[in-house]
């Protein structure tokens, strides 16, 4: 079997809020195919972690490979040019645009016509709208938004709303994709749904993927390995088996359930 | 080949893509037509033919300014400043080579060219700072950009005669031999040869909503309209959200310098007061009566709105009590759920028609 690529490694990354170490010694490693879990109780430094990765904060140590390729001081919009693409634990939408729209923005960078040509309708431009359209569509097929392409994104429920966003973030073409909570406030059949949808996302795309999740069940069922944090530290690393079973996670964050 | 059908075509013009453009285009062209008929017959007052090209240029102003408030979603008060900028570097421009170029129409040209073209660098460099702001420092450094273009307007003597150009920004310390003066301080521009041409107006409109809508139904437009509705999301899938909001402000002022010269051309003698922050006051309220982000409304609004005052001349006193009256009457019908939902399902029916007929 060939050696999978390493997608991303974060090495002993931390950041402070003025006296509050959020996220301290954080280690990590994501291959190419591979779908991982981050779990761990409230305020644990979670969605401080994909907002390091995603360069929305800059770390106080630290550093993040992605692609073999050091991520030095970038701004937000071209990490994703890098390949990381995210979605968001408070649900960002572009809520005055369509469902569509939605898509076709994430695509812009791969979209090369200029602005001549948007101006006086050239065949290029004409050209490339159609393509961007089927793949747009075929994304939102995938997500079961193709009928509700016309609406606006602010009027397909919660659910959907979820479901675009990680069309939206797939768009962009991304080698990793970072989940935060995307079953949150899903159904159980909806949740069901999401976990298959992401498989095939992951079988399709070959990227990786990260989530972060409170639902277990979600988690347990979806991710091959689980990184534990608690108060910014990482408490253990292993698989859905090992981490049920480790007392520390127990004790720490699984708690009675 | 498809046959050609006018099914087709109406749900082509009235499709969710296109309703906008198609009743936008159309009343323009219609406004258009009504007038002409109107001035042939001899039927249009005197003070109201007077009025057609500046209502115009003030349409061109509030499209721009709609770009920027209702599709970037950044208040600027600074528009009436690149409307002066165009206009004084306009009328400048047309009266320096009055003996140049003889033919009128290139003139023209040349003048709103230039206009657009300096306005359009103002509004590059004034994007620079201005755009890393947001909400209410974005409306007071557009509003301090707006009184400081009135100031340095008020003080610019500028002339030329056969030994060149003559600049001051003290008083007027030169003499010209024989020459023109440009423009003199606040006295502003004068002497300039007036063009006033409704036709020109109207074709500049349309220019303007071609350019509008050409670049907000594009992948630029999309880019426009994600960072107005999440900055963080925008960024998040690879979006310069800073880039997008400074391309749509220059197109913006581009268009607004554009307005100014024509305007400008309007008149033999222009004085810089025009140009004050209540212009730029004005021409937001167009935008936001006329609703943000909506093209046809603001065409209407604007129309409205600039001829309304000259209409109710007849009430004298009461005047601006009427004014007020309408303004409130826009707000509650354009806000109106009923009325807006009948003109919807109006443009609906066309839809269904077609889609029964497929
Ligand atoms: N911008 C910020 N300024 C100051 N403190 C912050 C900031 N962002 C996060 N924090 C703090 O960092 C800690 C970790 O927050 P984070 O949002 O990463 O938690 P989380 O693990 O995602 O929790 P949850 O499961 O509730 O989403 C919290 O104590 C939070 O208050
Ligand atoms: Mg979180």
């Amino acid at each position: 079997m060939p050696e999978k690529k390493l997608v991303l490694q974060a090495n002993k990354l931390g950041i402070d809020f003025g006296g509050l170490t959020a996220v301290n010694n954080f280690n990590f490693k994501i291959y190419e195919g591979e779908i991982c879990g981050l779990i761990g109780p409230n305020g644990a430094g979670k969605t401080t972690i994909f907002n390091l990765l995603t360069k929305v904060y800059e770390a106080s140590r630290g550093e993040i490979v992605l692609n073999d390729k050091v991520l030095s001081k970038v701004s937000t919009f071209e990490v994703n040019k890098l390949g990381i693409a995210r979605t968001f634990q408070n649900i960002r939408l572009f809520n005055q645009m369509s469902v569509e729209e939605n898509v076709l923005t994430a695509m812009n960078n791969d979209t090369d016509y200029s602005l001549f040509d948007s101006f006086f309708r050239t065949k290029k431009f004409y050209d490339q709208e159609n393509q961007k359209h089927e793949k747009a569509m075929e994304l939102l097929r995938i997500f079961n938004l193709d009928k509700d392409a016309d609406s606006l994104a602010s009027s397909l429920p919660y659910g959907g709303q979820r479901r675009l966003e990680i069309a939206r973030a797939l768009a962009t073409n991304p080698s990793l994709l970072l989940l935060d909570e995307p079953a949150a406030g899903m159904n159980e059949s909806e949740t069901l749904e999401l976990m298959n949808t992401i498989k095939k996302v992951r079988d399709t795309f070959n990227i990786a993927i990260l989530l972060i999740e409170h639902d277990m069940k979600f988690v347990m069922g979806i991710c091959e390995r689980i990184t534990v944090l608690n108060y910014g530290q990482i408490l253990a690393v292993g698989t859905p088996e090992e981490i049920k079973n480790n007392p520390k996670v127990i004790e720490a964050y699984l708690g009675g359930a | 080949m498809k046959k050609f059908s006018m099914k087709k075509l109406f749900s082509f013009l009235f499709n969710r893509k296109h309703s906008n453009m198609t009743i936008s285009y159309g009343i323009v062209v219609l406004m258009y037509l009504i007038i002409e008929v109107l001035i042939k017959t001899n039927n249009l007052s005197y003070l109201l033919t007077s009025l057609l090209v500046p209502t115009c240029c003030y349409i061109i102003v509030a499209l721009a300014l709609n770009l920027v408030v209702g599709f970037s979603g950044d208040l600027s008060l600074g528009h009436a400043a690149f409307m002066g900028i165009g206009a004084f570097v306009g009328s400048a421009i047309s009266n320096y080579v009055y003996s140049l170029v003889p033919n009128i129409a290139l003139r023209v040209i040349v003048a709103i060219l230039a206009g657009s073209i300096i306005s359009g660098i103002f509004g590059y460099l004034i994007s620079i700072p201005v755009l890393k702001l947001s909400g209410d420092y974005l409306a007071i450094v557009t509003l301090a950009f707006c009184q400081i273009v009135k100031s340095l307007l008020n003080n610019i003597y500028l002339g030329f005669d056969d030994s060149g150009i003559h600049f001051s920004f003290i008083n007027q310390n030169f003499t010209l031999d024989g020459g023109k003066m440009l423009i003199n301080g606040p006295v502003g521009s004068t002497g300039n040869t007036k063009f006033s041409n409704f036709t020109v107006a109207i074709i500049m409109v349309l220019f303007t909503l071609f350019i509008v809508f050409n670049l907000i139904n594009s992948k630029y437009g999309r880019a426009i309209k994600a960072s107005r509705d999440n900055k963080i999301a925008a960024s998040s899938i690879g979006i310069d959200v800073i880039k997008a909001k400074t391309l749509c402000f220059v197109v913006s002022s581009i268009l607004a310098g554009g307005a100014g010269a024509l305007y400008a051309l309007n008149y033999t003698t222009l004085s810089v007061a025009k140009f004050d922050f209540n212009l730029s006051i004005m021409i937001l309220v167009y935008v936001v009566l006329g609703g943000l982000g909506n093209i046809p409304g603001t065409i209407v609004a604007t129309t409205i709105l600039v001829l309304l005052p000259e209409l109710l001349r007849s009430l004298s006193d009461y005047r601006m009590i009427a004014y007020a009256l309408v303004l409130i009457m826009i707000m509650l019908i354009s806000n109106n759920e009923t009325i807006k939902n009948s003109f919807n399902s109006l443009i609906g029916i066309f839809k269904r028609k077609d889609q029964n007929n497929a």
